[in-house]
């Protein structure tokens, strides 16, 4: 991995005209470039998307026909809590803090993020509690078999491998915290002069409610489980019945924080969207303002329907009917970015490289799990639904095909920028089209499954389920392995191929596209020029 | 897709079921009604938004020599499509008020019947109605070697348990749900319930089932190694069955009533804790007494098995807080206690050679 880090920047070396000090291993711990860190981030996510990627197809292979085939239980439901929390705070999280650093500063004009010496160590906090995360597994009773929303009292049966989750999450919440307080500070402060906050990039916009949404959620999350810990070791009775506690409390705390987590995955990945459909539809952004609003309205509601995860624990009539209202609600900006989307297209002049294919993806994809979602809004429906392999297949519709799909078509998008030569096209296209193929055949038959009545959690299933389940282990077969293609596309253009312009899509705007590719090493020491025109797409 | 159970409904089994289970109770319809409404509406708006970028993708295309007009804002269709969905919303929301309402409405009930979720099974006691003090545990009886592939799967592979719910039909069922260890959920599909059980407090949900038949359903809250082995099973009866039924449960209560007065052999005593054994804690300390550490301890050699009787017994009853070990007190009678704890000393390589009488649990139990 720190010989590939090498050979990605081996371009940045040449351009840079000032030196910095150490070389070799030292450079990336002690560096304060925002576009290392950013690298070092986007290398760091990939690395768990794989780990976080083999604990699936571990899972999809027992699940390939009924009967306990090679894991045990215990070890299944292991796999699957780990799963959920390396892909969720391993690998999404970190792809778009990645982007944010190495995009933000050059979307705004900046020559690097606020706080650099931070930034080094909000990154160097990941791999730790990466390690703690994986190490738990080998330790005796191994990993948290609690699924990653650690619900008490199962919670508090596991052995240490629970701890280290625990720690693992108090770590990744401080990474997380730093980072967001770096970004709004960046924002906030150093973009060039003229960039006013409506005429900025929407993909600073979405982080900048995004970093809100994390500074707001993190310690509620670090507090649930602080409290887990202290039920587990300390004798507290948070979650106890028996001590005067409520485990539901805890479902309460973690949903507060856990809904938001959603919208902190999803509203970066609209971002990038944001600047990739109008690149290749040849338009300015459509309903620039409406979208703005609809993020800002998106990520207050967020907090505000927790409970629609908790339906079925038995909170009062009163109060589901009010988080069904409030989940309704979400639809409603959701709905306005997806049509600003759709008229951003309409009377363009399209093509389709693989940022704009991805970007499509996502729509598509995205749209068919915000549409699962409003069937899950309905608490009498939700009821039917919850727990089964519907909601499985809705929240993979959204993160998986919103989340991951909008990252690659950042990736493709700014590869040029980063590497400074063009990927191969040819290549990029195989891997969207079986992306998106696989992705279908692996989670869109788990609607039916999850309507007929199958759980999820479960390491084997009845008889009525096995064919279904087998066309979705298939599909998640071809998905896992479709997504090594990336690496090699990756190492192409790093290595070499055409030589990128600094605007290699013609359709492309913002202050990016107006510094060499591959960038600099250091960029806009000086406040760059302001355009409002040419600010964003 | 609504239209499409029609097509595909076979038995309530079939492989290929792209819909929610056919429902068994009213309310379970209305729910089955509102989600094909929904579906009707989310498919709705994906083709109509979709056949829009169809259009953009086949017609405003670069290769066919469009070129892109320049508009970024159109202030009434942005007021028309916040207004539009908001409208769709609050027609939804009607039905599916009500279906909630109806849902939750537990008041005024034939009978009540209290469930309590264990690790890995559920307990089920009669509260009120005809059968009030039937009480007993309901536990998966798919063979081990089925699970293993040893041996072909049987029709109702993991959702068949040794003694289902029974129920009489028609019959407003008010369900008290608690648990004794961790969440665990209630659920039987085709009556749309669903419900956590949680340790500590009570909840409460209900059904009436229209037709005689079997339900089957699983838990559906992760509730440790084997929460995908304990499935919900319900048999709902005609009225003389279940008359009938209630009188056998009864008689057969009294029949195992065991005399607390009775001196144990040993002989007897591990015969009988080998069933008790072999139905409570197996699933973790296995049945060869290995168990599967480091979660779940061996009990042959350990400290404990071979160590003062006073000392396990107290475990069996009390449980261990902060792990899997239940507080077994409340589920075994005295008899029960004494049989396992002398089996588990006597069995493997703990050849105690202890007897250990009701009598002696009963005593433990005061302290």
């Amino acid at each position: 991995m720190q010989a590939s880090q090498h050979a990605a920047h081996a371009g940045h070396h040449e351009d840079d005209s000032h030196g910095h000090g150490p070389t070799g291993l030292m450079r990336w711990i002690t560096t304060t470039n925002h576009k290392d860190i950013g690298s070092m981030y986007l290398w760091f996510s990939f690395a768990m998307f794989l780990v976080g990627g083999a604990m699936s197809l571990i899972i999809r292979t027992e699940l390939l026909s009924p009967g306990l085939q090679y894991l045990s239980p215990e070890f299944y439901n292991q796999m699957l809590t780990l799963h959920a929390l390396i892909m969720v705070f391993g690998a999404i999280m970190p792809a778009f803090v990645g982007f944010a650093n190495w995009m933000i500063p050059m979307m705004i004009g900046a020559p690097d993020m606020a706080f650099a010496r931070m930034n080094n160590w909000s990154f160097w906090l990941l791999p730790p509690a990466a390690i703690l995360l994986t190490a738990s597994l080998f330790v005796p009773g191994g990993a948290a078999g609690t699924g990653w929303t650690l619900y008490p009292p199962l919670s508090i049966q596991m052995g240490i491998g629970m701890d280290m989750a625990i720690f693992a999450v108090h770590i990744l919440g401080m990474s997380s915290i730093m980072g967001s307080i770096n970004i709004i500070t960046t924002i906030l402060n150093m973009r060039t002069p003229g960039m006013t906050l409506m005429k900025m990039p929407l993909f600073c916009w979405t982080w900048l409610v995004t970093a809100f949404l994390l500074i707001a959620s993190m310690p509620i999350l670090a507090g649930a489980v602080t409290m887990l810990l202290t039920d587990r070791h300390f004798g507290t009775s948070f979650f106890n019945a028996a001590g005067g506690g409520d485990p539901v409390l805890f479902q309460h705390i973690f949903w507060f924080f856990g809904h938001p987590e959603v919208y902190i995955i999803a509203l970066p990945a609209f971002g990038v969207v944001s600047h990739v459909i109008p690149a290749f539809s040849r338009k300015h952004l459509f309903g620039y303002t409406s979208m703005v609003y609809a993020i800002a309205a998106i990520g207050l509601i967020s907090f505000f329907v927790w409970a629609h995860h908790m339906y079925v624990t038995g909170i009062p009539l009163t109060g589901q009917l009010y988080f069904m209202y409030a989940t309704m609600l979400i639809a409603i900006p959701t709905g306005v970015k997806v049509f600003n989307w759709v008229t951003t297209m309409w009377r363009g002049s399209l093509t389709f490289e693989t940022p704009m294919l991805f970007a499509l993806g996502f729509l598509v994809l995205f749209t068919i799990g915000g549409l699962t979602g409003l069937v899950l809004a309905m608490t009498a429906v939700d009821i039917q639904l919850q727990d089964t392999y519907y909601v499985v297949a809705h929240f993979h519709y959204v993160m998986v095909a919103g989340a991951l799909f909008s990252a690659y078509a950042g990736l493709y998008y700014w590869l040029p920028k980063w590497t400074g030569h063009m990927y191969n096209e040819g290549l990029g296209k195989l891997h969207f089209w079986l992306s998106m193929i696989f992705f279908n055949i692996a989670f869109f038959p788990q609607h039916f499954l999850g309507l007929a009545g199958m759980p999820r959690r479960i390491p084997d299933y009845a008889q009525q389920f096995a064919d279904f389940n087998m066309i979705s282990s298939i599909g998640s077969f071809g998905f896992g392995f479709s997504q090594l293609l990336v690496l090699v596309v990756v190492f192409q253009a790093m290595k070499g191929g055409a030589k990128a312009e600094a605007r290699p899509w013609d359709g492309a705007r913002g202050l990016e596209w107006t510094v060499p590719s591959p960038a600099p090493h250091h960029t806009f020491e000086e406040p760059p020029p302001f355009d409002p025109a040419e600010a964003h797409g | 897709m609504a239209g499409l159970p029609g097509l595909f409904a076979g038995t309530a089994n079939a492989a290929w079921e792209l819909n929610l289970q056919a429902p068994a109770t009213d309310l379970a319809r209305r729910v089955y009604d509102l989600h094909s409404l929904l579906l009707w509406v989310i498919v709705v708006i994906f083709v109509g938004v979709f056949a829009v970028v169809a259009y953009s993708l086949v017609f405003h295309r670069k290769s066919k020599g469009h070129k892109a007009a320049d508009f970024h804002d159109n202030t009434t269709v942005e007021i028309a499509w916040t207004v539009i969905p908001t409208l769709i919303l609050i027609a939804i929301a009607f039905p599916a008020t009500s279906t909630l309402v109806q849902m939750r409405d537990t008041s005024q009930p034939d009978m009540t019947i209290k469930v309590t979720g264990y690790q890995w099974k559920w307990g089920y006691e009669y509260v009120t109605g005809d059968a009030a003090g039937v009480k007993y545990m309901s536990v998966l009886s798919t063979p081990r070697d089925q699970i293993e592939n040893k041996v072909p799967k049987g029709e109702h592979y993991l959702l068949e348990v040794d003694r289902p719910l029974v129920v009489p039909v028609g019959k407003k069922v008010r369900l008290l749900l608690t648990s004794s260890d961790v969440i665990h959920n209630w659920s039987v599909p085709a009556f749309a319930v669903k419900t956590d059980a949680v340790p500590g407090f009570l909840r409460d949900t209900w059904f009436r089932a229209e037709k005689e038949g079997t339900y089957r359903g699983q838990c559906s809250e992760l509730c440790g190694k084997d929460h995908g082995f304990m499935p919900v099973v319900v048999e709902v009866v005609s009225a003389e069955k279940y008359a009938a039924w209630t009188a056998d449960q009864k008689k057969a209560m009294a029949a195992v009533a065991d005399d607390p007065a009775k001196v144990w052999k040993l002989d007897e005593l591990v015969a009988r804790g080998e069933k008790v054994y072999t139905a409570n804690c197996a699933a973790c300390h296995q049945p060869n007494g290995q168990g599967l550490p480091p979660a779940f301890p061996a009990l042959d050699g350990s400290k404990i098995a071979k160590g003062p009787k006073a000392a396990h017994l107290d475990m069996v009853i009390k449980g261990k807080p902060g792990t899997a070990m239940a507080a077994f007190g409340a589920q075994l009678s005295d008899t029960d206690i004494a049989a396992v704890v002398a089996y588990e000393r006597n069995a493997w390589n703990n050849k105690l050679g202890e007897v250990i009488q009701p009598a002696e649990v009963k005593a433990l139990r005061g302290k």
